[in-house]
């Protein structure tokens, strides 16, 4: 396992960049330290895949470097890097079986024989698929399949790092929950690191220790779930993570004060910037208390998902979610009010600290 | 729901049937009729019951054209099938090559069977034939119309020359279907160029395989028109295979009782083969 730097990397598809938007990846500067946990959290088209082929290989960046315990590997191949990646789709080698898939990256390496058997068995038996090791693995499901990908990675203990492009994306619901905890529990036994690349949120943060939120080829914020929760750097942050995303409107500040409309808002204490630019305010739906003192607003419509009610309102002619309890009774004339702990200042949708 | 019978519907049908009755049903019992009696003209019919069939199984010159037949399909699909791969697996995947490529590789397909035969009987002529002449010239005692080993020679080339391409195209459609991850997969697992077509190619082209097999085993049992046209069956009888063999019989010697019971033979051996084909392919579909 080792620790993997990327120096400044930028990386473009086509042949002659000019612009910043001709890089699919603008610039990562990122240390994935030895033995963690990451997520590379992003929509579509952000750059994730885009650096987690270039971790491992399968691109090289126009520019950068990167460096697998402080060593530079930016020219090497897959091979020599020794890395292993897990993809979207399950690969496997069909006319193989179980122990025969688990067993090819070993064999390919010239690994003497009795050393194979141990290995394979090993990996068998990590991986809970020792019951079915005689099997062809053409038959198996999509989750088993993903399990032998997984496998192949794990079975050369030397390995840097285990990547993962999106694992999940074909297996059944109730085997995603099962395979992450899997993936959890291996990550705790044997101190992979791993780079985990997703869309979903949900899989984000429940898998890694440190989530990387990718947004246009940048990293906008790297954080636990929690902070990403409740200080997204970015407005990005604040809309893709959590359901529904986080209300975003602009507002003009003066000291510790915002003002929306003819509504005026206190803030936990004034801003520390110059306030140029576009301000805006972010404030989670869970910190948006609805009853019956505050800000007057009107209730367009409620909807009901099971542990909690999402209302979407309408507040100075603008649209805004609040998550009331299962349980809680929807006033007659609702009024609003923003817990100030839930509230963040943004100029030009990057977040600015407040107080001091 | 309520189901609706009404048998008055089968008339609609009845066109199709007059159709199929008359362009195949009644053409194959007339062949039928034929291969059970027996005339000595003035249209004056009786029956013969399977003498024909008797005779036509016992003939030593159906069973060579036979052997001739399986040896020349067992050769070309030895050197197409390989081939075909081989130029498949070498075909540029993607850019401005792809389209040249398949244009090219599709121009044999396009061109029909007697053309074919017509340019590679003048191809190999030794007095005006590019390929013959030069192949004289360059020393060797080449000439197909009498030398027997020539002769099969030219019309295997000509064969692999006009359907190898059928194999490559529809290789290749194996190929391009697979997706990136396996070569990217097969790289991080650090797999040999060997491994890779092994473990990814070949089982990805697997079943395209098995339908340019089948295929060009077919065509190639049923073959009539490129040899007819460039050797007659000659020189002798050594590129007479089953369907030269056929027409010399019905229509050289009029020997229709023999040609129509050698048809129906030929017929049910096309007919099982086909059937034992399909049977491995669906019994390997299954096993997906």
């Amino acid at each position: 396992m080792a620790r993997i730097d990327c120096n400044h990397i930028r990386h473009a598809y086509g042949p002659h960049p000019k612009s910043d938007k001709d890089y699919a990846l603008k610039e990562v500067h990122h240390a994935f330290e030895d033995g963690g946990a990451y997520a590379l959290l992003g929509p579509s088209g952000c750059g994730k895949t885009t650096l987690l082929n270039i971790i491992s290989g399968l691109l090289y960046p126009s520019h950068g470097d990167l460096l697998f315990d402080g060593k530079d590997v930016t020219n090497l191949s897959t091979q020599e890097r020794n890395i292993a990646q897990v993809f979207q789709f399950p690969v496997i080698y069909d006319t193989m079986t179980v122990y025969d898939n688990l067993a090819f990256p070993l064999r390919n390496r010239g690994v003497p024989e009795p050393d194979v058997d141990r290995k394979v068995r090993e990996t068998l038996e990590m991986t809970g698929l020792a019951d079915m090791a005689k099997r062809k693995a053409r038959g198996l499901t999509a989750d088993q399949k993903q399990k032998i990908s997984l496998g192949r990675g794990l079975v050369r203990s030397d390995v840097n790092a285990i990547l993962f492009d999106e694992p999940l994306t074909v297996i059944d619901p109730h085997m995603k929950w099962v395979l992450r905890s899997q993936l959890k529990q291996l990550h705790r036994r044997f101190g992979f690191t791993m780079v985990y690349v997703t869309h979903d949120q949900t899989e984000a943060l429940t898998f890694a220790e440190n989530v990387v939120v990718m947004y246009e080829g940048e990293i906008v914020q790297i954080g636990s779930p929690a902070e990403l929760f409740e200080r997204p750097k970015h407005t990005f942050v604040g809309y893709f993570i959590g359901s529904p995303g986080m209300n975003v409107m602009p507002v003009a500040v003066e000291g510790s004060s915002a003002r929306l409309g003819s509504q005026t808002i206190e803030l936990p204490a004034a801003p520390k910037t110059g306030t140029t630019g576009v301000i805006e305010l972010g404030i989670r739906p869970e910190y948006v208390r609805l009853g019956a003192t505050g800000m007057p607003v009107s209730i367009r419509k409620v909807e009901d998902i099971g542990r909690h009610k999402v209302v979407r309102a309408s507040f100075e002619g603008r649209d805004i979610a609040a998550i009331v309890g299962e349980d809680e009774d929807i006033p007659a004339d609702p009024k609003i009010a923003f817990d100030p702990a839930g509230i963040n200042i943004y100029a030009d949708s990057w977040r600015v600290e407040m107080g001091g | 729901m309520e189901r609706t019978w009404n048998n008055k519907a089968w008339f609609m049908v009845l066109p199709v049937l007059l159709l199929v009755a008359f362009s195949a049903i009644i053409p194959l019992m007339t062949v039928v009729n034929y291969s059970v009696q027996d005339t000595f003209g003035n249209n004056d019919f009786f029956w013969a019951g399977s003498e024909w069939f008797d005779e036509i199984l016992h003939s030593d010159r159906f069973w060579e054209a036979m052997g001739r037949n399986l040896v020349f399909s067992a050769i070309i699909l030895i050197i197409e099938i390989p081939l075909g791969i081989f130029i498949a697996l070498n075909m540029p995947k993607k850019g401005w090559g792809v389209p040249v490529c398949l244009v090219l590789m599709a121009l044999p397909l396009l061109i029909p069977w007697n053309v074919v035969g017509t340019i590679w009987q003048v191809f190999g002529r030794v007095d005006i034939g590019l390929l013959g002449y030069s192949l004289r010239a360059l020393g060797f005692n080449y000439n197909y119309v009498n030398d027997p080993f020539d002769a099969w020679v030219t019309v295997i080339v000509m064969d692999v020359w006009h359907w190898t391409s059928l194999v490559v195209l529809l290789c290749y459609a194996g190929l391009v279907s697979i997706p990136d991850a396996y070569y990217q997969a097969a790289k991080i697992d650090g797999a040999s160029r060997w491994a890779i077509f092994r473990y990814i190619q070949l089982p990805k082209m697997n079943r395209v395989l098995l339908i340019a097999v089948l295929l060009r085993f077919m065509d190639s049992f049923m073959i009539y028109t490129e040899p007819f046209v460039v050797t007659g069956g000659g020189p002798g009888n050594t590129t007479t295979f089953l369907s030269i063999d056929l027409v010399k019989l019905a229509i050289g010697e009029f020997n229709l009782g023999e040609a129509a019971a050698m048809s129906i033979v030929y017929f049910l051996i096309i007919m099982l083969l086909s059937w034992v084909f399909y049977t491995v392919m669906t019994a390997y579909d299954a096993e997906q």
